[in-house]
């Protein structure tokens, strides 16, 4: 159980371990792109890290990344194709973000940190508790923009007007660090330890 | 004598050390295998379903254009439900072809060879023919909505080109399909780019070619502004554009609808 719930909070991608912030910036001025990614994401990260768990043993180590993106490209395509078959509005305004989960580290990171070195159980649960994690923090941080960026959630009207500065990526750069600020402050062992001091010029 | 049994093969596979050349070797063909099996069947199990909701969108787009056009309106209710005629033309000569629209399909439509010097939208072959659609007031063309594609910066752009019944006034532009950069080529997706457009004229007297995207911003009647950081898909809107106004595009039924010939 802790597999599932740790990447929620305590070891969060995004917040803790930083990953994912390009898509976590692109996707997040609507809650339903947003939403889409997130679903894309988790998909992916679960069907990968099952895949990779399964043949584990058998991956040869001098082309052990290159199967690992193999299988991850091969599935993020299928995904890709499934969101322009079934949500060709969503697909059309995610464009190239969906098939940049491939690029996206948390898929390889998971998979090379967990899924090559535990048993298919654990790694889908693995691969369903980094994908909320992400998940979590995508759908804050576009709960934040939209809201006061359009005025809108899930594309219902709440108020008229809105700040566009929300919707710019810098606004999603300072939420994203607010967020780790927050996180951090509340649980202090997230915090990284201070970086070796500079000697001072005399 | 070896073993050829599948069973026993797969087994010693297997068991094969995983360094080995051979497995990695096999290791690698299987999973690009497995991986070209599952993006292929995919591919041809969603293809259809991805072309009707592209043939969607591209007719909705059409619809938004024409809707668009300022007095358009009028004219279609003037003239009746049936306002928008799809026609299917002989781009060699403008004429209009014995194909019937409705099964007009631009998938198995005849290609025709363009030679590189005069493929400046980068198509290498366009159709013998194709689809367009007129307006008609009292017989006369006071309106002909133009498909067009060329290359942009990352793939093909596909578009309507609507122009007025001068045929040398651009009435709209529409973009159906692209996949330049989100955020700087695929603004000209935006209705606040393609507002630009509307009163653009193509050529000048003397019949020469003069419409453009520029960059820095339009000068002359004939300029469009280009997009700042989209230097490449403005010259493949351009570009696209002048192809299909040329010779080797529509100049030949442009001709024909100046006659009054369709």
């Amino acid at each position: 159980m802790k597999v599932l719930t740790d990447p929620i909070l305590a070891n969060n991608p995004v917040t803790l371990q930083i990953l994912g912030i390009c898509s976590a910036l692109a996707v997040t001025t609507s809650m339903v792109t947003a939403a889409t990614m997130c679903v894309a994401l988790t998909v992916v990260l679960m069907a990968s890290s099952a895949a990779i768990s399964a043949i584990r043993r058998h991956i040869p180590s001098s082309i052990r990344l290159i199967l690992q993106i193999t299988i991850i490209a091969a599935l993020v395509i299928v995904a890709d194709l499934f969101l322009q078959a079934y949500a060709p509005a969503v697909s059309e305004r995610l464009s190239i973000f969906v098939a940049l989960i491939v690029t996206n580290c948390i898929v390889l990171g998971r998979a090379e940190a967990f899924a090559m070195s535990n048993p298919v159980g654990p790694s889908v649960l693995d691969g369903l508790g980094n994908g909320l994690g992400y998940s979590a923090i995508l759908m804050v941080v576009a709960f934040v923009r939209e809201l006061g960026g359009s005025g809108t959630l899930f594309g219902i009207r709440i108020y008229e007007g809105g700040l566009g500065f929300l919707l710019l990526a810098p606004s999603a750069f300072f939420l994203l660090g607010f967020l780790v600020w927050g996180v951090r402050a509340w649980r202090t062992e997230q915090a990284e330890p201070a970086l070796t001091p500079v000697p001072e010029e005399a | 004598m070896p073993d050829l049994n599948p069973f026993a093969l797969w087994r010693r596979f297997l068991a094969a050390p995983n360094e080995s050349r051979g497995k990695t070797l096999a290791m690698a063909f299987l999973v690009s295998g497995a991986a070209a099996l599952a993006v292929s069947g995919a591919s041809v199990w969603l293809g259809p379903k991805i072309a009707a909701n592209r043939a969607a969108e591209a007719q909705a787009r059409l619809d938004a254009m024409i809707a668009s056009v300022p007095g358009l309106a009028e004219v279609l209710a003037e003239s009746g439900a049936e306002g928008l005629e799809a026609v299917v033309v002989e781009l060699a000569t403008g004429n209009a072809a014995a194909t019937d629209p409705a099964s007009f399909d631009p998938a198995t439509v005849a290609q025709v060879e363009l030679a590189p010097e005069a493929d400046i939208a980068g198509l290498k072959t366009r159709p013998a023919e194709e689809r367009i659609f007129v307006v008609r007031d009292g017989g006369k063309v006071t309106l002909a909505v133009l498909p067009v594609s060329g290359a942009g910066y990352q793939g093909i752009i596909k578009g309507f080109l609507a122009i007025e019944g001068d045929f040398n006034t651009v009435a709209a532009l529409t973009i159906t399909e692209q996949s330049e950069t989100p955020g700087l080529g695929a603004k000209i997706t935006e209705p606040a780019w393609q507002a630009l457009w509307p009163g653009t004229r193509l050529m000048d007297e003397a019949g020469e070619i003069r419409v453009a995207v520029r960059q820095g911003g339009a000068t002359t009647e004939y300029e469009v502004d280009g997009i700042t950081g989209a230097t490449r898909t403005g010259s493949g809107v351009s570009d696209m554009i002048r192809f299909w106004v040329g010779p080797d595009g529509y100049g030949p039924l442009i001709e024909a609808l100046k006659e009054g010939r369709l």
